[in-house]
């Protein structure tokens, strides 16, 4: 056992848990973050992408010694309050999920994807580096749809500030 | 996944002597291979020394003739390393291929090349570049460093502190990923260096891992040239056959990708 210190979605956590522990089973089974799922649990599906340190990752390949001392971003500590992240807004207005299971994590990587491209966002650039997310509904071309105008929408509010 | 105890040093000395206290430690880079393995139980440390947050371990250096890149840096790093697409850029595209974007924030060329899989990237370029891989102990040549599959000739605790890289002439890298994984189904790895020499590294093709391709580095020795191979056949004795791809396959895939690599060398 070990005591592990981040900071997840703004606050300060501290949380006494075995070794072998991995980040996404400290998010959902000890702090009750739910939204970030476990797909494929390899590293290979990206349902559990979280940002630690602002870069998105896998949190079912990381584990909680690696994330001390880090600052962690999920799925629930994106949004202001009620008013969406503008990523969620856009999966919502262009209907980017089915079944859902693969949503977090699609918004988690796509935000970091947009933090990296920033204005110089195409459909294929969206489409390759969305290869670590897989959405077994087949739902792409709503979802890269979405990423695209997300890239829009934070350009705009990146400029407001 | 079975218990473990989890260390975090802060200096390749005081990894060193936590790997010696384990009776079964293992060391940790980005944890991309080990974890999924211990994940899956196959592999069951006693402790496990992550070198990960190590800073004598992080970060890259460029100098007018070698590129320098410290165990733990990450994929991600090099690949959008502007001294790096510089200096070697088949180097930096190597990297930017690995894997998907969250495994190349957390993987390491350390990593990588430690654990040697027959089908990783970063071995195509070690070897063919002719790099030197530096350890808490001594340098080892990379021609000296493979040993086959998930072998190398680090002595058991052993820590890669970096890895040297010769700028070359013109170097390029092309690989066929496999479609799911992103791992090579075949990577070939083109250099000329700076005195003329050809040397042709192929991943992802070999039953032993990584491996220089002779008959390749003689026809581009004598023309570099993408055309130079259309006569070269590449015998598939000791290559893998699986349910990706068959021995022949993979031996014309060497001589294609070789091809690609060299025009994309220029």
């Amino acid at each position: 056992m070990s005591t592990v210190k981040l900071t997840v979605n703004g606050k300060a956590v501290s949380a006494d848990v075995e070794d072998r522990t991995l980040l996404v089973n400290l998010l959902r089974d000890h702090l009750n973050l739910t939204g970030t799922h476990v797909g494929c649990d390899t590293s290979q599906c990206g349902a559990c992408v979280v940002h630690i340190d602002g870069r998105a990752v896998k949190s079912c390949t990381v584990l909680v010694g690696q994330a001390d001392g880090s600052n962690v971003t999920t799925i629930e500590g994106i949004s202001k309050g009620d008013e969406l992240h503008p990523m969620q807004a856009a999966f919502r207005d262009n209907h980017g999920l089915q079944c859902g299971y693969c949503t977090p994590g699609m918004i988690m990587s796509a935000i970091d994807i947009v933090n990296r491209y920033g204005g110089k966002l195409d459909e294929d650039t969206v489409r390759h580096e969305l290869e670590g997310n897989i959405c077994r509904c087949t739902g792409y071309h709503n979802i890269v749809k979405s990423v695209l105008d997300a890239a829009g929408r934070m350009r705009v509010s990146q400029a407001a500030e | 996944m079975y218990a473990t105890t989890y260390h975090r040093p802060s200096s390749v000395d005081e990894a060193a002597a936590l790997f010696t206290k384990g009776s079964e430690a293992k060391y940790l880079a980005g944890g991309h291979t080990l974890i999924p393995v211990m994940k899956q139980r196959l592999a069951s440390p006693s402790d496990v020394i992550d070198l990960g947050k190590i800073k004598d371990l992080i970060g890259l250096e460029v100098s007018a003739d070698t590129v320098t890149i410290k165990t733990a840096t990450t994929h991600h790093d090099v690949a959008a390393s502007g001294p790096v697409q510089r200096a070697i850029p088949a180097l930096a595209h190597l990297a930017s291929m690995i894997g998907d974007p969250a495994v190349r924030y957390r993987g390491t060329i350390g990593g990588s090349i430690a654990n040697n899989d027959p089908a990783a990237d970063y071995p195509a370029a070690v070897l063919a570049l002719g790099a030197t891989i530096r350890t808490n102990k001594r340098s080892i040549a990379a021609d000296d460093f493979f040993k086959g599959l998930f072998s190398t000739a680090l002595a058991d605790g052993e820590i890669i502190t970096q890895v040297a890289f010769p700028i070359p002439a013109k170097a390029g890298y092309s690989k066929f990923p496999h479609p799911a994984s992103r791992f090579a189904l075949t990577g070939v790895f083109v250099v000329k260096t700076k005195s003329g020499d050809v040397r042709v590294a192929a991943t992802g093709a070999s039953q032993n891992g990584v491996m220089r391709i002779a008959a390749i580095e003689a026809a581009l020795k004598a023309n570099w040239s993408p055309g130079a191979l259309d006569s070269v056949t590449i015998p598939d004795k000791g290559l893998m056959s699986d349910i990706h791809g068959s021995s022949d396959y993979r031996a014309n895939l060497i001589k294609v990708m070789a091809q690609r690599a060299v025009a994309a060398a220029g």
